[in-house]
């Protein structure tokens, strides 16, 4: 019961600290060569979705499809959690006839999906993003304007030439 | 010699100079600050950052204190009669929408309307660059817009200057908040606070359930003179006019708030935004056959559904996260640093004697 209202009044950054931990255990073996921004999409109006284009610059570094995927389900978590349908009613009108106090006390539909989504990206940044040396932020530290791709070049390699710059990388492999 | 100075200069600083190096790391070590603290917006924050309210509190602290003494007034004076001649109910009611007013009023104030988060310096740069390779920078400044497509209609996103970002669609900045707030209604000075995504509900509960307040101590307050009036004349009682100017000030209230109410219904019924009617961005008088808002779904209930009893967005703006500590690495090399320094002059402290003796 403290945890829920530690958690409640304690902003959502609680997952982002281990996220921390994850960067600084990846910057003492690399270091930071750019950052890649994935913009929101806003052809459905202002749903929270991403854009499925795959960034050029990512092209040496994670297959096309494993990205794409990765923000197509980003894309259907944030649609459920912004999803209109009888959950989400019931949670408003119940709001209203408690002027809103129950906001208070509960945690609503869409942050329970959030925590859902940090989740999943922490998973996919352990199991994917990381050994190839990049990192995902949660949108939601960006105030869900972008999905920030850090690419990191790795130090401690092998001698294989991981230049500084993902452009050169491609081009060195063509 | 150098550190031999090093030494007392930190003797001096840390005042325990053979200590163990634990305490010197913690006390070197800055507290944690939380994202609040150094917020960029002109917003001021309580209870270590769990109430935000705008920099300028405006006429708040007169509005709840006319709700307050108007009801205070009706309760004291009006409703001691109206039990004894109609019913207990009258002072329930009235209880519940005074309640219901001002705890709407206070979430309106005091929630966070919306506020984006302001770009952080890679995302910046990332945007700059998008715009100068896109070969509009011929001039200074270049247009700074960005035209996309929402439900097949063309709608401008403005590059706001202060946040170093586009603006998504509905997204103004208030310049008295110093922030972009997303579906940014209007500012409010009543309120104390911009309307926007995340306490416009609030905000219509309050205009609403406000009209039903003053309507409903109006209504009482006129029964209460007939009946009074009726008393007088009946039973030739004593007349008390000192409540009228009270009442004609409630008598004009109303018709402010009640319009108020009328204009957000007819928003909400529209899915529009006091900001988006003002400058009449969708509206037909452009001649154009498509320049209908993009945003609406074309039927009155589902746009009060989802403008009322949406899902309610989280703030983005995680006032009570910590900064990540930056900083911390190289003060806490630092100390590894004076702690190995001290170790070794430790050493040389007491090697010193001996050393002059060997020599």
């Amino acid at each position: 019961m403290l945890e829920y209202w530690r958690n409640r009044w304690g902003g959502w950054n609680t997952s982002g600290e281990t996220e921390f931990h994850n960067l600084q255990e990846l910057r003492h073996s690399a270091s930071l060569a750019t950052k890649v921004f994935i913009q929101r999409d806003y052809s459905e109006g202002t749903v929270c979705r991403f854009q499925t284009k795959f960034p050029s610059e990512l092209d040496s570094r994670i297959e096309r499809t494993l990205l794409e995927d990765t923000v197509k389900t980003l894309n259907t978590y944030y649609a459920e959690a912004e999803k209109m349908g009888g959950q989400s009613y019931m949670e408003g009108c119940l709001a209203c006839a408690t002027a809103y106090i129950i906001f208070l006390c509960m945690e609503t539909h869409y942050e329970k999906v959030l925590k859902k989504i940090s989740g999943y990206i922490q998973e996919q940044n352990e199991k994917i993003y990381a050994p190839r040396g990049l990192l995902l932020t949660d949108p939601i530290e960006r105030g869900m304007r972008v999905m920030e791709v850090s690419v990191f070049e790795d130090r401690g390699s092998s001698g294989s030439s991981l230049s500084s710059s993902a452009t050169s990388g491609g081009s060195a492999q063509r | 010699m150098k550190n031999c100075e090093y030494q007392q200069i930190d003797a001096r600083a840390l005042g325990t100079p053979a200590s163990s190096f634990q305490p010197c790391t913690e006390m070197k070590v800055p507290r944690l600050r939380r994202k609040w603290e150094v917020f960029p917006g002109k917003n001021r924050f309580y209870c270590d950052g769990r109430i935000i309210l705008a920099r300028q509190s405006g006429i708040l602290p007169l509005t709840l204190g006319l709700i307050v003494v108007t009801s205070v007034l009706f309760f004291a004076f009006d409703c001691p009669f109206l039990v004894t001649h109609l019913t207990v109910c009258i002072p329930v009611i009235g209880g519940v929408l005074f309640l219901f007013v001002v705890i709407s009023l206070l979430q309106t104030s005091l929630t966070d309307p919306g506020i984006l988060p302001r770009a952080l310096p890679d995302e910046a740069a990332d945007i700059e660059k998008q715009i100068y390779t896109s070969g509009s920078s011929m001039y200074r400044p270049p247009p700074r817009t960005k035209e996309i497509l929402i439900n097949q209609q063309v709608v401008k996103l403005k590059y706001c200057f202060t946040c170093k970002m586009f603006r998504p669609p509905r997204t103004s900045h208030c310049s008295l908040c110093d922030n972009c707030v997303e579906r940014f209604d209007h500012h409010c000075p009543w309120v104390g606070n911009c309307v926007g995504k995340r306490n416009y509900r609030f905000f219509y509960s309050f205009i609403v359930s406000l009209s039903f307040h003053t309507s409903f101590i109006f209504g009482c307050v006129v029964t209460h003179l007939t009946l009074r009036t009726y008393e007088v004349i009946l039973l030739h009682q004593k007349e008390s006019p000192a409540r009228y100017p009270f009442h004609i000030i409630c008598f004009f209230s109303i018709w402010s708030v009640l319009g108020l109410s009328g204009f957000h219904t007819y928003l909400v019924a529209s899915n529009l935004t006091t900001n988006e009617d003002i400058k009449g961005s969708w509206s037909s008088k452009r001649g154009a056959e498509d320049s209908g808002n993009p945003y609406t779904y074309n039927s009155i209930f589902i746009n009060c559904c989802a403008t009322l009893c949406g899902p309610m967005p989280p703030s983005l703006i995680d006032r009570r996260g910590f900064l990540p500590p930056d900083d911390i690495p190289p003060v806490a090399a630092a100390d590894l640093e004076l702690s190995s320094f001290l170790a070794k002059n430790d050493t040389n402290m007491v090697g010193m004697p001996s050393s002059g003796h060997t020599s």
